[in-house]
């Protein structure tokens, strides 16, 4: 037997009906009245589409993506769980899963006698969780409460004694999802501990986790899983952020299609003003001249607003908001405030607001534009009109980020 | 996978399926007033109400009826409760299904042996009833060891078949709970065989459920020993249904936990 690698997984794909994610059940009925009816493509839906993975004994694998990725599906067919369509999966040792916590938990039941339930469901014998039991209340922290029903333990309770019994299974392999979430920062860090013990012990790991700060603490290795198939794989910090580039993308897209649409159908409610002037449309812009809705903070970004003038005026001010979402105006200027010299506006036109650097903190962000009279009497005033996100950066907080340095000197007190 | 392989891997996990049994039955009455009662009060109602029904209203003529009718009555209560849960064992499952790794066999198993050995913790108010009649047993009551071991066998492969197809039709267990019904009065537990005209006699040979009631009757009741052709005929035709139910199940256990 090659001991080369503990996961091996080859060409794996996996579909699911769509009528069983609808819940749409074959019934009875269904069957007689339409015995043969065939299935065609249209009624997959697939989530993994060729994964090929191997995974060394001893490593620590990560799996992240979005939502719908398929992470949990693979992890699902690791423990067994499902069956692959096609392609292979072989997986060596004792698997433990830390999937569901506290599988066949029966409420009724003492702390006491679900250990010995779910122990057993999870492979040990009953000899085995003699041994460990005590391990496992001292691990859990319950304490009396071992002799409670588990229906009267808070959540987190639950949970951890779930995790206890589950981590004394003395797996080969661990599956871990999303677990880590859960529990207060005292269970957190019991989680951590024992995962770097798991690590120390040799054992093989793989994490389907959202959480990327943990992620880079734990894994020696993050697979990106996109859409069924394996993205990126790599060290940790590199395939995070080609990850975290690529949700940007994502995002800037549809955040684009949304901001095209916007300014037309911008309901009366958001929108006011006599309409001498009307504003037509509006524009996040990079130094390029391409259109985003994500910026990386300290960039420089363009704000371009086009205008029609529908009756001829001599005082005509524009001017620009930025709220962060809790609706606090961030920054809030015009051309009257800033004195431009814009010279005559002719009829139709484009203002451009040119911020050199976008000294934001990373959030989600609104703009309000308006064109007004020298008065304040608005010609057209739109609030929300597009939003923006911006990223990168320090991870500082607040709505404003001065230019700013740090230093330190030694203080000469008396001797 | 064959059968061999399907019983063995279910006697390998021998210790998880009485560890499941016992949360079915201490959680089935933890909590509730009356508590493990139940086990007894239940079939001790039904028997009122049949014995009133049918030797009162009905006037069955026939002496002990009473014992006669609760020595059949049991061991359906055990077969109709073990087909009515079990055919949701599976789409019942929960995590155990879709969350872990688990011989999935057990679920169904659990429904029959939970039930079964409810039916070993009735069978002391049948003693009880026979003392109090007057009623005496003979040594052929150690035939109950075949006729259980045959009564387990059919109602696990009817049960595992059913647990696999209600994953996937959805209403079996409806069907199932009603058909149950009219099966009860196909057979001889309210009355004795010798109600059925001569010329119906016949049907009762095509019904397993017959037959075994009848051995019940046999080694309880009339104290003499059950009729071994007929016995073995539902032995072996339980064992073509038990190869049945494991390729189904077998089959088709891999698609359980995406499709609950």
């Amino acid at each position: 037997m090659s001991t080369a690698t503990a996961i091996e997984i080859a060409g794996l794909v996996k579909r699911f009906r769509r009528e069983m994610l609808r819940r749409d059940y074959t019934t009875w009925k269904s069957l007689l009245l339409r015995p043969f009816k065939r299935r065609t493509d249209a009624d997959y839906l697939t989530v993994l589409d060729g994964v090929d993975l191997s995974i060394e004994p001893g490593r620590t694998i990560a799996i992240i993506g979005q939502n719908g990725s398929g992470k949990s599906t693979l992890l699902k067919i690791l423990a067994g769980i499902y069956k692959a369509d096609q392609g292979t999966v072989t997986v060596k040792g004792r698997v433990s899963s830390l999937i569901e916590l506290g599988a066949g938990f029966h409420p009724e039941f003492s702390g006491r006698e679900n250990i010995y339930l779910n122990g057993t469901i999870l492979g040990l014998s009953k000899k085995e969780i003699a041994a460990r039991f005590d391990e496992i209340v001292a691990y859990s922290g319950l304490g009396d409460f071992i002799e409670a029903p588990v229906r009267t333990y808070s959540s987190g309770m639950y949970v951890r004694l779930g995790f206890a019994v589950a981590v004394n299974v003395d797996p080969d392999v661990l599956l871990v999802d999303e677990v880590l979430a859960v529990g207060d920062e005292a269970f957190a860090h019991k989680c951590e501990t024992k995962l770097n013990q798991f690590k120390a012990a040799g054992k093989t790991i793989v994490l389907v986790s959202h959480d990327l700060i943990s992620v880079k603490k734990f894994a020696d290795e993050v697979v990106w899983l996109d859409g069924g198939k394996v993205a990126a794989r790599g060290e940790a910090a590199q395939v995070i952020d080609i990850y975290r580039q690529g949700v940007a993308r994502r995002e800037d897209e549809t955040g684009r299609a949304q901001a095209e649409a916007r300014v037309a159908e911008l309901a009366a409610a958001r929108r006011w003003g006599q309409g001498e002037v009307e504003i037509t449309g509006v524009r996040l812009l990079d130094q390029a001249g391409q259109a985003h809705a994500v910026f990386t903070s300290g960039m420089p970004m363009n704000l371009e607003m086009d205008y029609l003038m529908r009756q001829p005026v001599d005082d005509l001010v524009f001017g620009v908001a930025i709220n962060n979402s809790a609706g606090v105006l961030c920054y809030g200027s015009n051309t009257a405030i800033d004195q431009a010299e814009l010279g005559q506006a002719p009829p139709q036109g484009t203002v451009r607001f040119a911020v050199q650097r976008l000294d934001l903190v990373p959030g989600t962000y609104t703009v309000d534009v308006a064109a007004h009279a020298g008065d304040g009497r608005a010609y057209d005033y739109l609030t929300q009109v597009a939003s923006l996100s911006v990223r990168g950066g320090p991870r500082d907080e607040g709505i404003w980020r001065p230019p700013h340095t740090w230093s330190l000197r030694a203080r000469e007190d008396k001797a | 996978m064959s059968i061999t392989e399907h019983l063995a891997e279910l006697a390998r996990h021998r210790a998880l399926l009485w560890a499941l049994v016992g949360r079915e039955l201490k959680g089935r009455y933890r909590g509730s007033l009356f508590g493990f009662l139940w086990t007894f009060l239940n079939p001790l109602m039904l028997l009122g109400v049949y014995a009133l029904v049918f030797s009162v209203y009905f006037r069955i003529d026939m002496a002990h009826y009473a014992v006669f009718m609760f020595t059949g009555l049991l061991p359906w209560v055990f077969f109709s409760s073990s087909i009515n849960e079990g055919a949701g064992a599976i789409t019942e499952g929960g995590s155990l299904v879709t969350k872990v790794m688990f011989p999935l066999q057990v679920l169904p198993a659990v429904k029959v042996m939970a039930n079964f050995v409810n039916y070993l913790l009735s069978l002391p108010i049948l003693f009880a009833f026979f003392l109090a009649d007057g009623v005496a047993f003979t040594w052929c009551i150690i035939a109950f060891v075949a006729v259980a071991a045959v009564h387990i066998l059919f109602t696990y492969s009817l049960v595992l078949l059913l647990s696999a197809a209600n994953v996937f039709l959805r209403d079996t267990k409806h069907v199932v709970g009603n058909l149950l019904t009219l099966w009860f009065f196909l057979t001889p537990i309210l009355y004795p065989l010798t109600q059925i005209p001569e010329g119906f006699r016949f049907l009762v040979k095509f019904n397993p459920a017959a037959v075994i009631t009848l051995a019940y009757h046999d080694l309880f009741f009339w104290g003499r020993w059950p009729a071994w052709g007929p016995l073995a005929g539902v032995a072996g035709l339980s064992l073509v249904l038990l190869v049945v139910a494991v390729v189904v199940f077998e089959h088709y256990k891999e698609y359980f936990a995406e499709k609950i």
